[in-house]
């Protein structure tokens, strides 16, 4: 076992056990989800190679908070740029340029306006992986071609209402094509 | 009924869009891609030398001297950043207008944004002579005072506008990315290329909660970067409209400078598009003609802006009165000089004109030769904007001309093997067309025209 690998253990972070479903009709994946989200479970997780339309309402997802996190750095970018320029120019080394005021406040604007850009938009990423818990070590994978055309929806065994048996027969009702026992 | 034609050709499922789209970073390349290569490699290596020179022996080996003190440089910096634009314009702004025929190249035109941007930064560095002493343009504090850089200077606001650009552009084009990485990653049979591949996707599993958040932010990058693209050519064009030299001292110039840009950007597009349909022919079936056509039509579009700017600054020198700004307009299009002036027009107006006809839009080798002809064009525009406003100002004794070197041809050609080889590694490496994203739009055209699949 190389260093690599050793690093990649001891990285990876802890999985859960569950029941996992396998679909390669995805609009049949979204009806399941609503199933499985009314038999009382809560923690379940849909997986597709891209995003899902109707996934959301099925399975309860609230609308992402990001866009605050965006305004709120948005904001303090806009504050931070007015307020760098103004230190800069009017108030620790005030140099007479051209004639113009100290505080330059039109000439200032594009400086403030890149500020509040890159604030918002290098905010809004950290915020995605942050909320993603991304990066992440090598986490466990139910299927690689969960990433190419396959759908799946994993359901934690700690779930409200775990009940394997029963979960297994809405998956299978609803166009599984395989149910098994995974880590996820 | 009229129906939408589909975006992507021949039937593909979601099993063989992945296939394809991967199979130029699991296959190796054949002698196309290494001759290609070596030429980019050439071009690089003239590059280096010609900059190498430079910086060694000082800016008087390249043409500038008094009074053209921006030339090349400056020129070739304007031409590369408004390459840039286009793929902005593809994968954001395009994306607000749900133009769902961007899927198919936004992620090829934001790696040209993100190359483009970063073959321009090199040119401003070198212009000042000492790029040893580049950070000097950043507000760092310093044992001088500290002195702090001229926020009302243009060229300061060209560093922050730059900078942040290349940094939100090269942030969106990973992030797109991220999805595609992780295809890459469970497909990988080597142990290699599974790590590296799964260390690129920071270990993303497409679960319904990240892909809720993944859209937002994908949104508000959008969202963000519309705004910070027009903003980044309007700066560029500060470099010039706030000093007072008759030709540059215009209010035109932001609409105008932006305008050029989307209309380069196209093109060098339609330009590396057309070399990539024919070198990988499984994406004809996703980067179609009519994807081709779109943007004939946009550079069509943006040409006649370009056009019609080049008119109004003529009517507007005419208009003010003011003799000096006459002078210029008539000594560009007939002074010493007018040679540039003519190309710049004949590139730009006239020949995009083909473009009205739906068989110059839709045949490649046509596109292929009036994209170039595009690109060249929008090179002089630059040219004949910096160098025909400096060579000759207000007095008659401070007249000159501008005379390139071989160092001047060096550092203009060889940029484009920077370019081509970032672009090149690129292809081989990421995902060359959005997998992820090409999935949600595979029903396009392909049930009589009402694009809704429920």
């Amino acid at each position: 076992m190389d260093i690599i690998e050793k690093l990649i253990q001891a990285g990876r972070p802890k999985s859960k056990r569950g029941l996992a479903g396998i679909w390669l009709d995805e609009h049949k994946l979204v009806e399941a989800a609503a199933k499985v989200r009314a038999s009382g479970c809560t923690k379940f997780e849909a997986i597709s190679p891209f995003p899902l339309h109707g996934i959301d309402e099925a399975m309860g997802l609230p609308f992402s908070w990001i866009p605050w996190v965006t305004l709120v750095f948005g904001l303090s970018g806009c504050a931070f740029g007015t307020w760098f320029t103004w230190w800069c120019s009017a108030v620790d080394w005030p140099l007479v340029i051209g004639g113009k005021p100290m505080w330059s406040l039109p000439a200032f604007i594009p400086i403030i306006f890149e500020c509040t850009i890159l604030f918002s938009a290098l905010a809004s990423v950290g915020a995605l992986l942050g909320i993603c818990g991304l990066p992440q070590v090598d986490p466990p994978v139910i299927d690689p071609a969960l990433t190419s055309h396959k759908f799946a929806i994993f359901i934690p065994e700690d779930d409200t209402s775990f009940n394997s048996a029963a979960l297994e027969k809405i998956m299978k009702d609803h166009g599984a094509i395989e149910v098994k026992r995974a880590e996820y | 009924m009229i129906s939408r034609s589909p975006l992507i050709l021949n039937n593909k499922n979601y099993e063989s869009v992945t296939k394809d789209i991967c199979s130029l970073v699991e296959s190796v390349p054949g002698p196309a891609y290494f001759l290609g290569m070596g030429g980019a490699q050439l071009l690089l290596g003239l590059y280096l030398f010609a900059q190498g020179m430079i910086v060694w022996y000082g800016m008087g080996m390249m043409g500038v001297n008094h009074p053209v003190g921006w030339g090349t440089d400056i020129v070739t910096f304007v031409f590369w950043i408004g390459i840039g634009h286009a793929g902005t314009l593809i994968s954001a702004v395009l994306f607000l207008f749900r133009q769902k025929w961007r899927t198919s190249i936004a992620r090829s035109a934001e790696a040209m944004t993100v190359f483009a941007v970063m073959t321009a930064g090199t040119f401003p560095v070198l212009h000042t002579g000492r790029p040893w002493l580049a950070y000097w343009l950043l507000p760092y504090p310093n044992q001088r005072g500290p002195l702090w850089v001229n926020f009302r200077s243009p060229l300061v606001w060209d560093v922050f506008a730059v900078s942040t650009y290349a940094t939100v552009s090269a942030v969106f084009w990973y992030i797109g990315m991220v999805p595609d990485l992780a295809s890459i990653r469970d497909r990988a049979v080597n142990k290699w290329r599974k790590r590296l591949y799964g260390l690129a996707s920071l270990g993303w599993r497409g679960t319904a909660r990240n892909w809720n958040h993944y859209e937002m932010v994908y949104m508000l990058l959008c969202g963000l970067s519309t705004p910070l693209v027009l903003s980044v050519h309007s700066i560029v064009s500060f470099d010039f409209a706030v000093s007072s030299l008759p030709g540059w001292h215009t209010t035109i110039f932001p609409p105008y400078f932006v305008a050029g840009a989307i209309f380069s950007g196209f093109a060098m597009v339609v330009t590396l598009m057309s070399i990539v349909r024919e070198v990988v022919p499984v994406f004809k079936d996703y980067i179609t003609l009519d994807h081709m056509e779109a943007m004939n039509k946009i550079i069509m579009t943006t040409g006649l802006m370009v056009g019609y700017a080049y008119g109004s600054e003529f009517f507007i020198a005419w208009y003010s009165g003011d003799e000096y700004e006459q002078y210029v307009f008539l000594n560009r299009a007939f002074g010493p000089m007018s040679w540039s002036y003519w190309i710049m027009i004949s590139c730009n107006v006239f020949i995009p004109q083909l473009f009205w006809f739906r068989y110059f839009r839709r045949n490649i080798p046509w596109m292929f030769v009036i994209s170039i002809f595009v690109n060249i064009g929008m090179w002089f525009e630059r040219f004949v904007i910096t160098v025909t406003s400096l060579h000759r100002d207000f007095l008659p004794s401070n007249w000159g001309l501008w005379i390139p070197t071989f160092y001047d041809f060096g550092a203009l050609f060889g940029s484009f093997g920077l370019f081509f080889t970032l672009f090149l590694i690129y292809i081989r490496l990421m995902p060359a067309i959005s997998i992820a994203e090409v999935k949600t739009v595979l029903t396009v055209g392909h049930d009589g025209g009402n694009h809704g699949h429920h």
